[in-house]
């Protein structure tokens, strides 16, 4: 369309960014699950493990830096993946996403507006960790391997933010969202290494399970990057090529199945989060 | 005049249910058109069929010279959408709503003007998600009206109101009569349709059954006349009541109403079978039919009275449905 509407559409993007950031803060308990809960589980597993070092796929390292970057990609994965699904479902059924469709606005912008909100928590997320992290604990990070991190950021929370909206293209109701997410990311996350380490112990099937999944190899892209031991830049280009794998599958699901009308029968759910 | 709608033999099934059975209509620039209808009847289905929300199975559709289907952003940009069901991201403000959704119109009415209209000025920042049900109705309204549409679409814009609520509201749509734009309005009150409507189609079973103004449909029936009285009992049997009447006959409740051409050969029949049973018809009237008669005949007709009970419907909305007695 040649013709223009109403404000352009990069600023209309920003604004709805913005509006999504606003209705973020506004939900109090979709802060505690992206921004605080992986924070205060830094705080605790290292209270609790104290400052032994730990054998893990980067070396010996002491218990915070193994935490710091899972966490972290923890954090990304919550405030993509899991807020993304709930609430996509839940405007979906609310009947917001039809009423986009109604107005001039083009609904790409809508999504991107909501997906850019969600990368931006995402992104608070992970320097709420690594601030934590690199200033009480004295965790390891280089101003050489800063691209890696970013990169591995990136591409590491476009995988997930694209599942984000395909599971919420696959799941029928609202209902279903939050169960569904955390029933995907929780056992994910306990075979990628975000709460234990698989160096040495863990059987082959486990091994196999975790690097068929992207999550491992997020945090493992994002972890070497932080690593004490790695060598600059850190970049682990096979690591990346899965993410980027699972990153083109998840847009083709949302892509053909993402629904903006409610489905039948399906009822605007008013709880707004997951459990 | 110039024509903002035309709709030709529009279909639409849901599997093996015709919501929309072959409607045609017309609606001209700065007319306001009331499709009224009981639930069920298609209005939805048709008007969003029209707003581009969905799609058609045949028939032909033309609004403000565009396919709805084919609309796009610059087709959404010149109509305004009120939904019979739409959610609204309920931690933002009125006002927010409002800066948020307008944005993407090329024209928009000024805010505060707006918020005045459909009178939410003193809860403009209140969070959405703190107004009842019929505040936030008309936010929904004015969401509808932000982008200065020529062609405004209400589905049931006040069902649920209180009735001081709907008062209000008849304010502010024919507010929006008043300025010229074209509005199509769905209904299921009758009184709602003719106070707001230069034009009245009324639906049933996915056909317009009747359509003109509130004038035209009066003058269609004011040969009929009502004849009405109370059955002494819910359970009575109606056997040989209706059957040789020249009009229809309907229930509600002990209520029988008979609207017919012939009140001098139907009364005889409806008092002598009375008598014959020895009942007493409580409540026995003879008048003239109104506007709402005209209606219930209308969205009862395909429904039969034989063998069934009188419909026990005790909702005093007109919505109740009629049941005819042809024979
Ligand atoms: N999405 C749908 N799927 C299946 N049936 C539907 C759907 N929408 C409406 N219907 C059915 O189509 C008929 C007409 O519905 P609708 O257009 O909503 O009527 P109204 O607005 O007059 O109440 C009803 O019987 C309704 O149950
Ligand atoms: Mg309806």
């Amino acid at each position: 369309m040649a013709e223009r509407l109403g404000a352009s559409r990069a600023a209309l993007v920003v604004r709805h960014i913005r509006a999504q950031n606003r209705i973020f803060w506004r939900v109090p308990i979709g802060a505690f699950f992206a921004l605080f809960l992986p924070v205060m589980m830094l705080v605790l597993f290292v209270a609790l493990f104290g400052s032994d070092t730990y054998t893990t796929e980067y070396g010996e390292v002491s218990r915070a830096q193994f935490y710091t970057p899972a966490l972290a990609v923890f954090a990304v994965a919550s405030a993509t993946f899991t807020n993304l699904a709930i609430n996509l479902s839940i405007r979906r059924d609310e009947g917001i996403l039809r009423r986009v469709r109604g107005t001039p606005l083009p609904p790409w912008i809508y999504l991107a507006g909501v997906i850019g909100s969600a990368v931006y928590m995402a992104v608070l997320g992970t320097v709420a960790v690594v601030t934590l992290g690199v200033v009480a604990y004295g965790v390891n990070i280089e101003a050489a391997k800063l691209p890696a991190m970013l990169v591995a950021l990136v591409v590491g929370a476009t995988a997930f933010a694209t599942w984000g909206v395909a599971l919420a293209a696959l799941t029928r109701t609202a209902a279903a969202a939050p169960a569904v997410a955390n029933a995907v990311i929780l056992p994910m996350a306990f075979v990628s290494n975000v709460f234990v380490s698989f160096e040495g112990e863990a059987p082959a099937w486990l091994l196999l399970v975790g690097d068929t999944f992207p999550l491992r190899h997020f945090v493992i892209s994002f972890g070497e990057a932080m690593s004490p031991f790695s060598q600059a830049p850190a970049f682990l280009p096979e690591r990346l090529a899965v993410l980027v794998a699972w990153t083109v599958v998840g847009a083709l699901v949302a892509w053909r199945r993402f629904r903006w009308e409610p489905a039948v029968g399906a009822s605007p759910t008013r709880g707004r989060r997951r459990n | 005049m110039t024509t903002a709608i035309t709709v030709r033999e529009l279909t639409k099934s849901y599997g093996d249910l015709r919501a929309v059975d072959g409607v045609s209509f017309d609606v001209a620039e700065g007319e306001v058109l009331a499709i009224l209808g009981p639930n069920g009847a298609g209005k939805t289905t048709t008007v969003e069929i029209l707003e581009g929300h969905r799609s058609r199975d045949g028939g032909e559709v033309s609004v403000l010279g565009t396919d709805p289907d084919h609309g796009g952003p610059r087709f959404r940009n010149r109509i305004g959408v009120v939904l019979q069901a739409a959610g609204v991201d309920r931690e933002l403000s009125t006002r927010e709503a409002l800066e948020l959704y307008g944005a993407a119109y090329s024209s928009q009415r000024p805010i505060d003007e707006l918020i005045e209209l459909v009178e939410l000025t003193d809860k403009a920042d209140d969070r959405i998600v703190s107004l009842s049900g019929g505040q936030r109705r008309r936010v929904d309204l004015a969401l509808g009206l932000i982008g200065n549409p020529e062609l405004i679409f209400l589905d049931e814009p006040t069902t649920g109101f209180d009735p001081r609520a709907r008062r209000r509201s008849w304010d502010v749509i024919s507010n929006l009569t008043s300025l010229g734009s074209t509005i199509v309005l769905t209904t299921h009150y009758l009184d709602e349709a003719e106070y707001l409507a230069d034009r009245v189609a009324v639906m049933a079973k996915g056909r317009i059954v009747a359509d003109g103004t509130p004038n035209e449909l009066r003058m269609s029936v004011e040969s009929d006349t009502k004849i009405a009285f109370d059955l002494p009992r819910l359970d009575e049997p109606l056997v040989g009541l209706l059957e040789p009447l020249t009009g229809q006959g309907r229930g509600r409740g002990r209520r029988v109403e008979i609207l017919t051409p012939a009140p001098t050969a139907d009364l005889a029949h409806v008092t002598s079978w009375a008598m014959l049973r020895g009942i007493e018809l409580e409540g026995l009237t003879v008048e003239s039919a109104d506007l709402e008669d005209v209606y219930l005949s209308l969205v009862g007709e395909h429904e039969d009275l034989e063998d069934t009970e009188v419909s026990t419907d005790t909702e005093v909305s007109t919505a109740t449905e009629g049941v005819r007695a042809d024979g």
